[in-house]
């Protein structure tokens, strides 16, 4: 088979200290096929859950509370408990459009060791009595692809996957399909679309989650890779054990890739909800602090759409009610550093365009708005920038997600303590995601803004001048 | 006159059939268009519309939505440099001006004897190995413009070989044995419950035995 000369897995993982769960094959070389995943215990949790009944599989992943990994952190028990009864045939699809700047976990997953992934998905189908599962992987990870149509090959070979599993009554097929190149189809409702073979626009909510209305109309599962990917371990090691890693909220681990200006750049496995931020950038075991010579200024603690933190949100835990009490969320598990040479409106612009390119089109808020956000810091970057234009782009932001922009604390607990996201005149919060770099920087950094701002408003002309 | 070689027409068969509604097939038969011919053509849209039971219309409706999609002639090497935050902290637009030079070409143009094809992309997934590019979606980290001036050479000397042809994708297919099929379930089917649910019947302690 032409992917299994096992080429050098290509930088990014960096194998840290501390527990491992999804992340435990990669630096083997041939991690991804089936002789390691079978020698390393794979399939054993797909065994065990047969051995369960299925709703004892469900609630041992609704009591070892596995937050969903995708962005929103919703615990994927509670998710698939939202499935209406008898309204079969259910479906399974899987979210492996990961395309939020700075993420960079789910690729791992998926090319490193994919029977992981497809061990998740057969045990999901299984407790939930889904009959078919969807593995959509983003159109341009061409590896991915490759090493799980390969892992799908050898899994249906060895009866892992199709019909009567193991010799059981349980069957379900696994279908591979990939996008081509559309960031909002990693929002759920716009993967199912186009999983029908349509444009990638959200649907309208609600209903809020597709296991009410999804795929072809009927009630569908949408997990993250990274969430699916822990099921099997699950499985085999049961909730007390998982939920004896990271904090009681957030139990586990969970992938964060560190990019930008730090010394060690990677993925990193981090013990859930008990390690800081500022372990994770400046510790030993991980990033080992900012680039020679230099400070930190600003980081991004949760992909493109997260509001950006500063030095003293460094000792925050990675952990979602902290970090959204906070005013910003902890997303997909990409932090990007920036240091203190870094243009402030730069880096806002570079964010801001591509919401602007990647908006769908459908509500006319994000479609107008994000073009002209990006175009008014343009040319305040172009040094044509007009003193109104600070307050332009706030006034452009508040269309899209109107109100005070949260930031403070908030002194209750729980999801409720949460004041993002945003309100939005959107669909999804695609729009409201760009307003979240121009808020934070001009918050911070108004004076970046200013210094660039060479030219008088114009006059402004009335209309009794021109009576 | 068929579009797709024999060959691919099976696959493309095959394909429609592993979906519960043949629209599904839409994207996937798309992608193996590009991976034929390089690029969309018309008639490549519609066959796919036949296959899908849709109309051409539709299918351009949908993949005019994908901008890996292209349906006028693009280089048999696509090059997609990151711009994107992480890259662009670490040199991204300097190495996309680097490589417009190089290329003597602007963002989203291709060279005179049709070999490359240069466009800017968003985050590629890569961001800890900034600055990065694909070229066929296949990765290139850390990229100097050294390293950039050299994969042009080896490309254009014919001493790469990790590099399929613009369109392809994955090099190795799903195929799913027919004895080994679970079945399609179209959602249109009145069901009962999955076989396996009827276990939830039974006492907690007495599930069925699993042959391992």
């Amino acid at each position: 088979m032409a992917t299994n000369d096992y080429v050098a897995h290509a930088p990014g993982y960096v194998d840290n200290e501390g527990p491992k769960i999804v992340s435990e094959r990669f630096n083997h070389p041939d991690s991804f096929t089936l002789a390691r995943f079978e020698a390393t215990g794979g399939y054993e949790g797909l065994r065990a859950a047969l051995a369960k009944r299925p709703a004892d599989v469900h609630d041992e992943v609704r009591s070892a509370t596995v937050l969903g990994r995708g962005g929103a952190g919703f615990p994927a028990g509670v998710k698939w408990g939202f499935l209406p009864p008898q309204k079969f045939p259910y479906y399974l699809v899987v979210n492996g459009d990961e395309s939020e700047p700075g993420t960079y976990k789910d690729r791992l997953l998926m090319e490193r060791d994919p029977h992981q992934l497809i061990e998740g998905c057969l045990i999901t189908c299984y407790a939930l009595g889904l009959t078919q599962c969807f593995l959509y992987v983003r159109g341009e990870m061409a590896l991915a692809q490759e090493r799980i149509a390969n892992a799908l090959n050898e899994a249906y070979e060895a009866g892992y996957v199709g019909r009567n599993i193991l010799d059981t009554d349980f069957s379900v097929d696994i279908v591979l399909t990939w996008g081509a190149g559309a960031y909002i189809v990693g929002e759920e409702t716009a993967l199912i679309e186009s999983l029908e073979g349509n444009r990638g626009m959200p649907r309208l909510k609600p209903p809020y989650f597709p296991a009410a209305i999804g795929l072809y109309g009927q009630p569908t599962i949408v997990n993250n890779v990274e969430t699916l990917a822990n099921i099997g371990w699950l499985m085999v090691n049961g909730a007390e054990q998982y939920r004896s890693y990271g904090s009681e909220a957030s139990p586990g681990t969970r992938l964060f890739a560190v990019s930008g200006h730090v010394r060690r750049p990677g993925v990193y496995e981090v013990e859930h909800g008990v390690t800081t931020f500022r372990e994770l950038i400046y510790g030993e075991n991980f990033c080992q602090g900012i680039r020679d010579g230099h400070d930190l200024k600003m980081f991004i603690p949760g992909g493109g759409s997260a509001p950006w933190f500063f030095e003293e949100h460094l000792d925050l835990p990675l952990e979602a009610g902290p970090v959204g009490a906070a005013g910003s969320m902890l997303g997909s598990g990409a932090i990007v550093v920036m240091d203190d040479t870094t243009d402030a409106v730069k880096a806002t612009l570079r964010v801001v365009r591509f919401f602007a390119r990647e908006s769908c089109g459908k509500c006319t808020p994000c479609r107008e708005g994000t073009t002209w956000e990006e175009r008014i810091l343009q040319r305040i970057l172009d040094g044509e920038g007009r003193h109104s234009d600070i307050d332009m782009l706030l006034d452009v932001g508040d269309n899209i997600s109107p109100g005070p922009y949260p930031v403070a604390a908030n002194p209750t607990e729980g999801l409720d303590a949460v004041p993002f996201p945003p309100k939005q005149t959107t669909i999804c919060p695609l729009g409201p995601s760009s307003v979240a770099p121009i808020v934070s920087t001009i918050r911070r950094f108004r004076h970046e803004y200013e210094a660039k701002i060479t030219r008088r408003d114009s006059i402004p002309v009335r209309a009794e001048v021109l009576q | 006159m068929s579009f797709f070689t024999s060959a691919n027409l099976d696959t493309a068969r095959e394909i429609v059939s592993r979906y519960p509604v043949p629209r599904s097939a839409l994207i996937p038969l798309l992608h193996l268009a590009q991976e034929q011919h390089g690029w969309i053509t018309s008639e490549a849209m519609r066959q796919i519309a036949d296959l899908c039971d849709v109309t051409a219309a539709e299918v351009k409706g949908t993949g005019s939505f994908y901008e890996m999609f292209k349906f006028h002639p693009v280089g048999s090497y696509l090059i997609n440099v990151c711009t994107n935050i992480s890259c662009m902290l670490l040199g991204g637009e300097e190495l996309l001006g680097h490589a417009q030079q190089r290329l003597g070409v602007k963002t989203g143009g291709t060279t005179d004897d049709g070999m490359f094809t240069l466009e800017d992309v968003e985050c590629i997934a890569a961001c800890t190995e900034a600055p990065c590019l694909q070229v066929n979606y296949r990765y290139r980290l850390r990229v100097t413009n050294d390293e950039f001036d050299e994969m042009i050479d080896d490309i254009r000397s014919g001493r790469v070989d990790d590099l399929p042809q613009h369109g392809t994708l994955a090099r190795v297919r799903q195929r799913i044995p027919s004895d080994r099929l679970a079945g399609i379930v179209p959602p249109s089917a009145a069901r009962e419950a999955p076989v396996w649910l009827q276990r939830n019947e039974t006492a907690a302690d007495a599930a069925d035995p699993v042959v391992g």
